[in-house]
């Protein structure tokens, strides 16, 4: 009989390796992290995801879940007696986050993600100004999701705050680097607020890397020549 | 109950694998709907009003609530109209579906069409790298009548729209035998199944328009 033991396989600066840990402790589920070297990728990690070869993957009695925003769906759905839904429980109101969830995957964070690689000042400027356009529309997005709670998902952190809130730590590196703010209680009041709280929620705070930490290793891997 | 055909508008694009599901599901759920065809190239002021994120088709409107994204109004649909159930209700199956869809769109759909097009490496290993992936798919279905089961689900409309409707008519245009019978005998014998599906058959677009369509598109493709 398959334990029902719960793995993650992932590294401590993904962003995306943050979503299921988030949603796992949110539940109090207790997992086994397996960190991956940098630069490499184990047995495991190859047998569990020979589609993609990436993290994060969760692996619940020996069955492997992948693709990380699917990985926080399936924690909610089978964990779903502990703790609150991540979830609206409209039909109408999921669609909509999951929707903001494609939008930041699609199209926002790999506009953020340009920004670090962008080759001279034009090409900076005319990202960072995607990237702000895009958080504009995530600030409204927070105004009409939240309904005045803390979070996306209303009084607990959710599906939509895990998929947007994982990445607050390299928004922050990338402010840094670009000597701008995008994310600021005057262009993003309430977001700017939401931030706080995300970052210091429970579930959140063991699992979130420091600003200074991420620099370095931002710097590492950036100045690796392209593959 | 019968539902009020004004409730429900369905913005779509005839040769849409993304638009076509989304018919396939409504049709599957007995739910009558608008269709409003929509010209992709020039877009209306209705679509860039309904999707100013994305801009594209499908979009479904239901007593005025919009919804985009053809896998969130599957999974929508699903949810509002009980009968005919397109998920599967244990959460590892769900997460399975909703990973395979996920491939299907994402990593499928352009490796089997626009990098087939381009070539970049030559057109056997573009061929090659494109089995690779429907390999993938065809050990899946392995002793299925379909990716759901015994009827259709989530997956079979996502992959049944793009593949066999949309990727193999471009395949025939180019006349690139991409998935021969012995090589991919179950996802052969799934396109025959689902060919006796009439919610299926009623939803794809017409044979010879798509290859002319898709034909286009490999055009444009090649100038770019």
């Amino acid at each position: 009989m398959a334990s029902d033991e719960v793995k993650v396989i992932g590294a401590w600066a993904s962003p995306f390796v943050m979503r299921p840990r988030i949603a796992l402790n949110l539940k109090s589920v207790s997992y086994e992290f397996l960190q991956e070297t940098f630069g490499s990728k184990s047995e495991l990690l190859l047998k569990s995801n020979p589609v993609h070869k990436k993290i994060p993957v969760l692996i619940h009695a020996d069955k492997p879940v992948c693709e990380s925003n699917i990985i926080v769906e399936y924690v909610d759905e089978t964990w779903s007696t502990s703790g609150p839904s991540m979830l609206p429980s409209n039909p109408y109101d999921r669609a909509i986050a999951r929707f903001w969830a494609a939008y930041i995957d699609e199209k926002w964070f790999p506009s953020l993600k340009s920004i670090l690689q962008a080759e001279g000042e034009e090409e900076k400027k005319a990202v960072l100004a995607q990237v702000e356009e895009g958080t504009a529309l995530l600030e409204k997005a927070f105004i009409d999701c939240s309904k005045g709670k803390p979070f996306f998902n209303g009084e607990h952190v959710g599906y939509l705050d895990i998929a947007f809130g994982c990445f607050l730590g390299w928004l922050r590196v990338t402010e840094l680097a670009a000597g701008h703010k995008v994310l600021d209680e005057a262009k993003t009041p309430s977001l700017s607020k939401w931030a706080e709280q995300f970052c210091n929620d429970p579930a959140v705070k063991p699992v979130m890397p420091d600003t200074a930490t991420l620099a370095e290793f931002a710097k590492k891997i950036f100045a690796k020549p392209a593959a | 109950m019968a539902n009020k055909e004004k409730d429900v508008k369905l913005l779509g694009f005839w040769a849409s694998p993304f638009s076509r599901r989304v018919e396939m599901a409504l049709k599957l759920k007995g739910v009558s709907y608008e269709y409003l065809e929509q010209d992709i190239v020039d877009k209306s002021a209705l679509l860039l009003e309904l999707n100013p994120v994305f801009k594209k088709v499908p979009v479904l409107v239901h007593n005025g609530k919009i919804l985009a994204e053809s896998h969130l109004i599957l999974e929508y649909i699903d949810q509002t109209w009980k009968s005919n159930p397109i998920l599967p209700q244990d959460p590892y199956e769900k997460a399975m579906a909703r990973f395979w869809a996920k491939f299907v769109d994402e990593q499928v759909g352009p490796v089997c069409f626009k990098s087939v097009v381009k070539a970049e490496k030559g057109i056997e290993i573009a061929i090659e790298e494109a089995q690779e992936l429907i390999t993938f798919l065809e050990k899946e279905l392995t002793g299925k009548d379909f990716f759901g089961g015994k009827t259709i689900g989530f997956l079979d409309l996502v992959a049944g729209s793009m593949i066999p409707f949309c990727l193999a008519r471009s395949w025939e245009g180019m006349e690139i035998d991409m998935i021969p019978e012995e090589k991919f005998p179950e996802l052969n014998r799934w396109i025959r199944n689902l060919n006796d599906i009439e919610v299926v058959s009623e939803c794809i677009p017409h044979r010879e328009k798509q290859i002319e369509h898709m034909m286009k598109v490999v055009e444009r493709i090649k100038l770019a």
